[in-house]
Formats: structure tokens, C-alpha cells, sequence
């Protein structure tokens, strides 16, 4: 009996460390990408993972690193 | 959250008096479409590594333009969880700025294109100026000469 009270509040917290550690990727993710706007007003949005923007996205890194080290 | 007012103006001055107004843009360059540096908030080493990595930005996103088969670039958004990089791009001339993370995206464009218009605008006062001297200059000697 006083293991399964152990046990229980254990497996409540890995689940919930894990469920942050997944919501966090996943925020992560979805808030990396490339939007791209035409002049016809039209928008294409490249999110990450996607090969366009996993060539492009180094760009715009190295940018917010200069600017970073410009300060 | 104020924006730029359109006004006749250099581009070290149109720079300077964005990075007053605009509490969300750090950082600013303005640059040919080739690489080649107009003017920047930042020093010239740094101003030309971002001219330069924007440029290549820029090429790629208007490669995706070419295999989507639209229209021209007008602008463009990369945005990471450090931060977001804006291009606006206006005939051989783009403006790029760094903000921080989730940044107000219609306003930052806003300002954006209002500071390559103030630019081209005074750009083109410059050489109506330089034509109106030219042209007194020429009157005058022609005054001279009669």
C-alpha cells in the first residue's frame, strides 16, 4: 500500500515533465517560420521543417547574430 | 506604439528618428538589393554582415517566388524564438530590422516601408535640388553671357 502511494504521485510528475518538455518542442517549432509575402498581397508560409525554410531560416539566423554581436 | 511620419529626410536621419519612435526594432539597415550598404543603425563590419546575409534571405525567398511562379518579393518575416528578421523590398533598394520575439508584425512592416519611402522621397528632392541648381546656375551664367 505504501509503495502504490510512492508510485502514484512518481508517474503523475514523469507525465507531467514530459507533457511540458513536448508542449515546449512543439511551441518552439511552430513559432519558427518564414513568412513570405508577394507583391499581389498574397503570403506563403514556410514553417520549420520544411525544406525552403531549413535552407533559409541559417539567413536569417546569421542576421539576428550580427545584429546580436552589434548590440 | 507610435510610426514613422513621412517627411522629406536623409536616411541616417530617417534611421535614427525610427529607432526612437519604434520600441520593438533593434536593429536597422538599409541596402541594395546587391549587398551594397546605404546607411545602419549599427557599425559598417556589422551592418554588412547583416546586408549581406539578408541578401541571401532575400535571393532564397525569391527563388521560392520563381518556383511558386508569383509574383515579386514585396516582403518577408523569418521568425525564431530569439527574435524575428523583416525584409521590405522596394525596386533595387530593402530595408531589414531585427526585433525580439513576437514582435508586432503589421507595424514593424508598416514602418518599414514608410522609412525606404522617406528615403526614395528624399532622394528624389536631392536631385530635383541638384537639377533646380543646374538649372540656376545655367540661367545665371546665361545672364552672364548676355
Amino acid at each position: 500500500m505504501a509503495r502504490r502511494k510512492l508510485v502514484v504521485p512518481v508517474v503523475i510528475g514523469a507525465g507531467s515533465f514530459l507533457g511540458t518538455v513536448l508542449y515546449r518542442r512543439r511551441s518552439v517549432r511552430n513559432r519558427t517560420r518564414l513568412d513570405v509575402y508577394f507583391d499581389d498581397g498574397s503570403m506563403v508560409s514556410l514553417a520549420a521543417g520544411s525544406p525552403d525554410a531549413d535552407r533559409l531560416m541559417p539567413h536569417a539566423e546569421a542576421v539576428l547574430a550580427a545584429a546580436g554581436e552589434a548590440g | 506604439m507610435a510610426c514613422a511620419s513621412v517627411e522629406i529626410v536623409d536616411a541616417a536621419a530617417a534611421i535614427a528618428e525610427l529607432r526612437e519612435l519604434s520600441t520593438q526594432i533593434q536593429t536597422i539597415v538599409v541596402c541594395g538589393r546587391n549587398g551594397a550598404l546605404l546607411s545602419a543603425s549599427v557599425q559598417d563590419a556589422a551592418a554588412a554582415r547583416i546586408a549581406e546575409a539578408a541578401v541571401s534571405l532575400a535571393d532564397g525567398a525569391d527563388q521560392v517566388r520563381a518556383d511558386l511562379g508569383r509574383e515579386a518579393l514585396a516582403q518577408l518575416q523569418a521568425a525564431t524564438p530569439d527574435g524575428s528578421v523583416f525584409v521590405v523590398c522596394d525596386g533595387d533598394r530593402m530595408a531589414v530590422a531585427t526585433t525580439g520575439s513576437d514582435p508586432t508584425i503589421g507595424l514593424v512592416f508598416y514602418d518599414l516601408k514608410t522609412l525606404l519611402r522617406q528615403i526614395a522621397e528624399g532622394n528624389g528632392a536631392a536631385a530635383d535640388g541638384a537639377v533646380a541648381n543646374g538649372a540656376a546656375v545655367a540661367e545665371e551664367d546665361g545672364d552672364g553671357a548676355a
